[in-house]
């Protein structure tokens, strides 16, 4: 390495050029908006948007002053990743804290402040959704993708100022969807909540993205392209097209909020499961899919038990799960042929998922020790395991039959949990406790006792909740469809409100025990980062690579 | 549009998916791609703390 040299800075190239004209153009328009916002909302987001811009111009001429961006080839860039990882700890924390208040809300309605309108459920739930998937998921994929990228291919990342862009611009859409979720601008469509312009917004940068993480692998320095690459540029390129064609909107105004989508009706509907199952698969399951075909091998030191069957594991992915969307719409005015056919492929994906799931925890075998003496290592095999129970869980929920009884209901609450907080909360988790000493050079985490407390604590978390949900949710589905001797329903609406109380405040403190996890897990992460390391942990600092 | 886009996906297109999706089989199953598979596994295990670059400058 060439750390004690100056390092070669990118000067002042087109590309920083480039970056400075859009946050030019951006805070011109936004500017616009402040001035001609036909609605009040847009009127009160145009000023914060104009700050996001400045500040976005103010970093560009910073670089430009320091003579560019370091664009040495003799180094990863890690500085992305960092930046990548404290992102992702502020943002779960925040997202996992706004879960937590909407469980209670859930529980004790009065959390609702009637004074003021943005403390509502149906403004908080985007908040959540969109913070824990978007902010928290994207920001560990973000982070993890350009890692394994550089690594596997042996090159620093392309794109000169380009990965700083993709980086800011991201927390830059999450805040303007956030705060437009507050002050009640949204499209109503699930995980497709921000409206026309953040969603413009977002096409660019995610369009950067898949240029720059093309760019890498374009210029790599290894034969073969590593299947962990695979499943995030699926991820990237499927997101892309789910994305565009999911918003594709008129606004109303060039400077308002409102939008009104092309497709209406059950178009629209049918449209709006594709994506949203599609980022269920590609955003939540082909992207963390490459963090465990990269992490785990890694932190075992073993290579993944068959690099066939991942790559088998990959192509059925993506040649079933697009077509999965439809069992969100059973008994809806969707043709009926439809739905069976998103039935019948949700049953095909339990055989890649359940091929995927075993490659991960057969890649330990000969390993097995480390699941006693290794935390970390728990955690990933933990969460494939979740993977594999949630893949299981997920085909039975779509068959047509099952669906009449879980659709509408907390089981599917409860299901979603046990993908997002046992699947995707805890890979990310596992991946974020490699990275740290790797990025911050030390012998390990600062304390192994408190990743074994985040484990066994937010595990139990996960317990309450799924089971919580279960019972509240298959209770819920037999009190609605419950008859008396008369044919008359058997009971309110309110009464199954009533009934699921307990299992509400139940699924409150699963949730508060997972928050609990994540903010020991974000103390020990400053701890490591400030030096206060003092074992070393085998598991962290390997042998280095031996050229054989 | 409707009738043509249906007929089409469901005879060349399902086809043109599977003939896809077949040779994504053959290629992962193929005997003489074993020894490259197994260099690419062990990718991630023999990579070093910095790119191929800095080690071919420096060598």
């Amino acid at each position: 390495m060439t750390s004690s040299q100056t390092l070669q800075r990118s000067g002042f190239d087109i590309n920083l050029a480039a970056v400075g004209l859009i946050t030019l153009l951006g805070a011109l328009w936004a500017l616009f908006a402040a001035a001609f916002a036909p609605d009040a909302a847009m009127k009160g987001q145009s000023w914060l948007i104009l700050a996001g811009f400045l500040t976005g111009l103010l970093l560009v001429v910073g670089a430009i002053a320091r003579g560019g961006v370091i664009v040495d080839q003799s180094e990863y860039n890690e500085d992305l990743i960092k930046a990548g990882v404290i992102a992702s700890l502020f943002w779960g924390a925040a997202g996992l804290l706004v879960g937590v208040l909407i469980a209670f809300q859930l529980a004790f309605p009065v959390l609702n402040l009637d004074a003021f309108g943005f403390t509502s459920f149906g403004r908080l739930r985007p908040l959540h959704t969109s913070a824990v998937i978007f902010a928290f998921g994207g920001n560990v994929l973000l982070a993890t993708s350009f890692y394994v990228v550089q690594r596997t291919s042996r090159t620093r990342i392309a794109g000169g100022v380009w990965p700083w862009f993709v980086f800011w611009g991201y927390q830059f859409f999450i805040v303007i969807a956030a705060s437009g979720y507050l002050i009640g601008i949204t499209q109503s469509q699930e995980y497709a909540e921000p409206e026309w312009y953040a969603d413009l917004w977002l096409t660019i940068v995610w369009v950067a993205y898949l240029l720059i993480f093309l760019g890498t692998l374009w210029k790599r320095k290894e034969p073969h392209i590593y299947v962990a690459n695979w499943f995030y540029l699926a991820f990237i390129i499927t997101i892309a097209v789910l994305h565009v064609v999911n918003n594709l909107a008129v606004p109303v105004d060039f400077f308002g909020s409102r939008s009104y989508p092309v497709m209406a009706g059950v178009q629209n509907a049918l449209t709006q499961w594709w994506y949203g199952h599609n980022a269920v698969g590609f955003f939540l399951t082909a992207g963390f899919l490459g963090i465990m075909y990269y992490f785990i091998p890694k932190r075992v030191h073993r290579p993944v038990y068959s690099y066939r069957l991942s790559i088998i594991h990959f192509w059925s992915l993506i040649f079933i799960y697009i077509w999965a969307g439809p069992h969100h719409l059973h008994y809806t005015a969707l043709p009926e042929w439809a739905q069976t056919l998103g039935m019948t492929f949700s049953i095909m994906l339990w055989m890649p998922s359940w091929g995927g799931m075993i490659n991960g925890l057969m890649t330990l075998s000969g390993a097995w020790d480390k699941l006693r003496t290794d935390p970390v290592v728990r955690m990933l095999v933990l969460s494939v395991a979740f993977y594999g129970m949630s893949t299981f869980e997920g085909p039975v929920m779509s068959v047509r039959a099952v669906n009449s009884l879980s659709h509408y209901t907390d089981w599917t609450v409860g299901h979603v949990h046990s993908g997002a907080l046992g699947w995707v909360g805890f890979v990310s988790f596992g991946a974020l406790y490699c990275l740290v000493p790797w990025l911050w050079k030390k012998k390990g985490m600062f304390s192994k006792a408190l990743v074994d407390w985040h484990f066994w604590i937010a595990t139990f978390g996960i317990l309450l909740y799924i089971t919580s949900m279960w019972v509240a949710g298959i209770m819920q589905g037999l009190m609605w469809r419950a008859y008396n001797e008369l044919g008359f329903l058997e009971y309110s609406f309110v009464e199954t409100v009533e009934a699921m109380h307990i299992s509400y405040i139940i699924r409150a403190v699963g949730g508060v025990l997972y928050l609990a996890g994540a903010l020991i897990m974000i103390y020990n992460v400053y701890r490591t980062i400030k030096g206060d390391v003092t074992e070393t942990d085998e598991a962290v600092v390997p042998q280095p690579a031996l050229a054989e | 549009m409707y009738e043509i886009l249906a007929s089409f996906a469901q005879t060349w297109g399902m086809l043109l998916f599977v003939t896809l999706f077949l040779g994504a089989l053959t290629y992962a199953l193929w005997p003489k791609n074993q020894e490259r598979f197994d260099k690419a596994a062990n990718a991630p295990l023999n990579e070093s703390d910095s790119p191929a670059d800095a080690a071919a400058s420096e060598d």
